[in-house]
């Protein structure tokens, strides 16, 4: 090894592995067997340790969600402000799903999570690509209103 | 009244633009840092007495001086995974004033001679990725990134890498696994990051907030900084406030400000005149603090000396109404939750001590729960590959310890005896 320069190469596939897998799941909004696959070759590794890794992760995901995924932040102190409790109700209601379901339109994915960094300014929920904070909820239906009629 | 230094821009509006940050001082520290040698900033730092606000309160200085002098593999990781629960000062930090960062990243990593950086960000924080693959442009657009910065022989890249939902990534060389593109499992040390990170190459991990002090250190004086705050716990820090407040938010005093004066005159004190119960002073994974030790100062050692630590100083108020085991329960589910599957004191511990915390806030708590959870943590604390272990278990026995009879009533009663 003295004085040769270790290669690289694969490692720094390797690395682009998580950005890969965001790129596949993109597609379906969930990891297909074909889309795995396809990263597995493209960086030049094994399916099942691509498998092995993504599953470690909680945002890629290898069944099928809903269009739109609504995370609840029912953390301690999200819990504590009030209000956290009351958003998962009343998005259960209006969604008539429960948390961990997903809407029989395929849609919405109700889930509850611990914190989303927004502690200060709950009620929090995050809707796919959005945060959103200090939520009324006249505002949740107006947001879901608009995700419907996208 | 202490004037913000790190929060300083954050009220301005676009202060996340390159253009305001330059208008307001933004990148001079730069400029006068590539004048100073390596050793001089090393020793600036040291001077400063600047300790990481990732939660571990290491010397900054001491951990520049670790990495090897001259080795081109050098690199440096941006901890942006902030995921302990309470704490939302990076990613306000990053949201709003993300050129503070990079600047602070770019001085740390001429100190230390990296000329690879890279960005390591929860994979929640979306608005967060955006800000900084922008400022990244923008930074390289200016010539304060990429070859040659500012006409020096200095060049670095920074890059960003997204993470994908696991609070254990957080901890540094569970981060530089997941960089490589594995699972997220913490690393054995030694070889220290600094020593062997990233694909092998020595590697420097700091936190958002520690980074973004940096410009400021330079700029103003090792003096100044260390004028600011405590003997040992120097500087400026962002304390998240939540729970039981009037105004939650973020509040950037001096080390060393006491809890009850962030409390009550920042944070405006708890709503309806109720009393505190409890406080968490650094985060989920700190031990609980009681009403007559509010007047504890808010720094690395006064808080050890209170029996809990400063963490990541984000401070969560309890009033009198607040059921400690509830408390408990969510902190465990979280803990639980997160646990990496590693080792098996903190996969099973985890779940198993929250299943119990379930089970007493059911109703169905049984004789000798109290003493089974005592248990528990004395199986997980110490004996876990990763501090994950002493995190989990550090605000559970303090609950215990604090509020045994509550638990016990719990128990006994078969519900939560504060519930009229
Ligand atoms: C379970 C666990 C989670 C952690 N999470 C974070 C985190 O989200 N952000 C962070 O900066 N440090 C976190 N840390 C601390 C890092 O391991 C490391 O000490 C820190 O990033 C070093 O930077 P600093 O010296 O600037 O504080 C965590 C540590 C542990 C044990
Ligand atoms: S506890 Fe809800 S965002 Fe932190």
């Amino acid at each position: 090894m003295a004085g040769t320069e270790p290669d690289r190469s694969r490692d720094d596939k390797r690395s682009m592995l998580l950005t890969a897998l965001y790129v596949a799941q993109a597609q379906h909004g969930h990891l297909t067997h074909q889309a795995v696959q396809r990263v597995a070759e493209r960086l030049d590794m094994d399916v099942t340790e691509v498998f092995q890794t993504a599953t470690f992760y909680s945002m890629f995901r290898t069944e099928p969600v809903g269009r739109y995924l609504i995370q609840v932040c029912e953390g301690l102190s999200c819990h504590l402000a009030g209000g956290a409790e009351k958003l998962l109700e009343h998005l259960q209601k209006r969604l008539h799903i429960k948390v961990g379901e997903t809407t029989r339109d395929g849609l919405f994915t109700l889930e509850s999570v611990q914190c989303l960094a927004a502690c200060g300014s709950s009620p929090a929920m995050r809707v796919n690509d959005t945060l959103y904070e200090n939520l009324t909820m006249d505002q949740v239906d107006d947001i879901l209103d608009e995700l419907r009629g996208a | 009244m202490f004037e913000p230094v790190l929060l300083k821009r954050t009220g301005l509006p676009r202060s996340e633009t390159i253009g305001v940050y330059v208008e307001n001082g933004g990148y001079q520290a730069l400029r006068k840092a590539l004048e100073c040698s390596p050793a001089e900033l090393i020793d600036l730092v040291k001077r400063s007495k600047l300790r990481g606000r990732g939660g571990a309160g290491f010397p900054a200085g001491l951990k520049w001086g670790f990495m090897p002098q001259g080795n081109a593999d050098n690199c440096l990781c941006v901890n942006t995974d902030e995921g302990e629960p309470g704490t939302f000062k990076d990613r306000v930090l990053v949201e709003k004033d993300p050129h503070q960062v990079i600047e602070g990243v770019i001085i740390a990593a001429y100190a230390v001679g990296a000329q690879r950086a890279y960005v390591y960000i929860r994979g929640e924080f979306f608005l967060g990725v955006k800000r900084w693959i922008k400022a990244i442009a923008d930074a390289h657009e200016h010539g304060y990134l990429g070859r040659n910065i500012l006409g020096s022989d200095f060049s670095l890249d920074l890059t960003v890498h997204r993470g994908a939902g696991a609070y254990i990534c957080g901890e540094e060389t569970a981060m530089i696994n997941s960089l490589e593109g594995r699972r997220g499992e913490p690393r054995l040390k030694p070889p220290y990051p600094a020593q062997a990170g990233y694909q092998g190459r020595p590697t420097l991990v700091h936190n958002v907030e520690t980074l973004a002090n940096v410009p400021h250190i330079v700029l103003r004086g090792a003096e100044w900084f260390a004028s600011i705050g405590t003997e040992k716990s120097t500087g400026p820090k962002v304390f998240c406030v939540s729970g039981h407040v009037f105004r939650r938010g973020t509040y950037e005093l001096p080390l060393g400000t006491p809890l009850r004066e962030i409390i009550e005159e920042h944070a405006g004190g708890v709503p309806g005149g109720r009393r505190i119960k409890a406080v968490i002073p650094g985060g989920a994974s700190t031990p609980l603090l009681t009403e007559d030790q509010l007047d504890v100062p808010m720094d690395f050692e006064s808080l050890a000396a209170a029996g809990s630590a400063l963490g990541t100083g984000a401070i969560v108020v309890m009033d009198e109404r607040t059921c400690m085991v509830d408390v408990a329960r969510r902190t465990a589910r979280f803990f639980a939750h997160e646990s990496c599957g590693k080792c098996a004191p903190c996969r099973l511990g985890s779940v198993a001590a929250w299943r119990i915390l379930e089970g007493i806030e059911a109703g169905e708590g049984q004789e000798g729960d109290i003493e089974r959870l005592y248990a528990l943590c004395d199986g997980i604390a110490g004996h876990t590959f990763c501090p994950m272990g002493d995190a989990q278990v550090a605000p559970l026995r303090s609950a215990l310890d604090r509020f045994g009879d509550e638990f016990r009533a719990h128990i006994a009663m078969g519900r939560c005896p504060n519930a009229a």
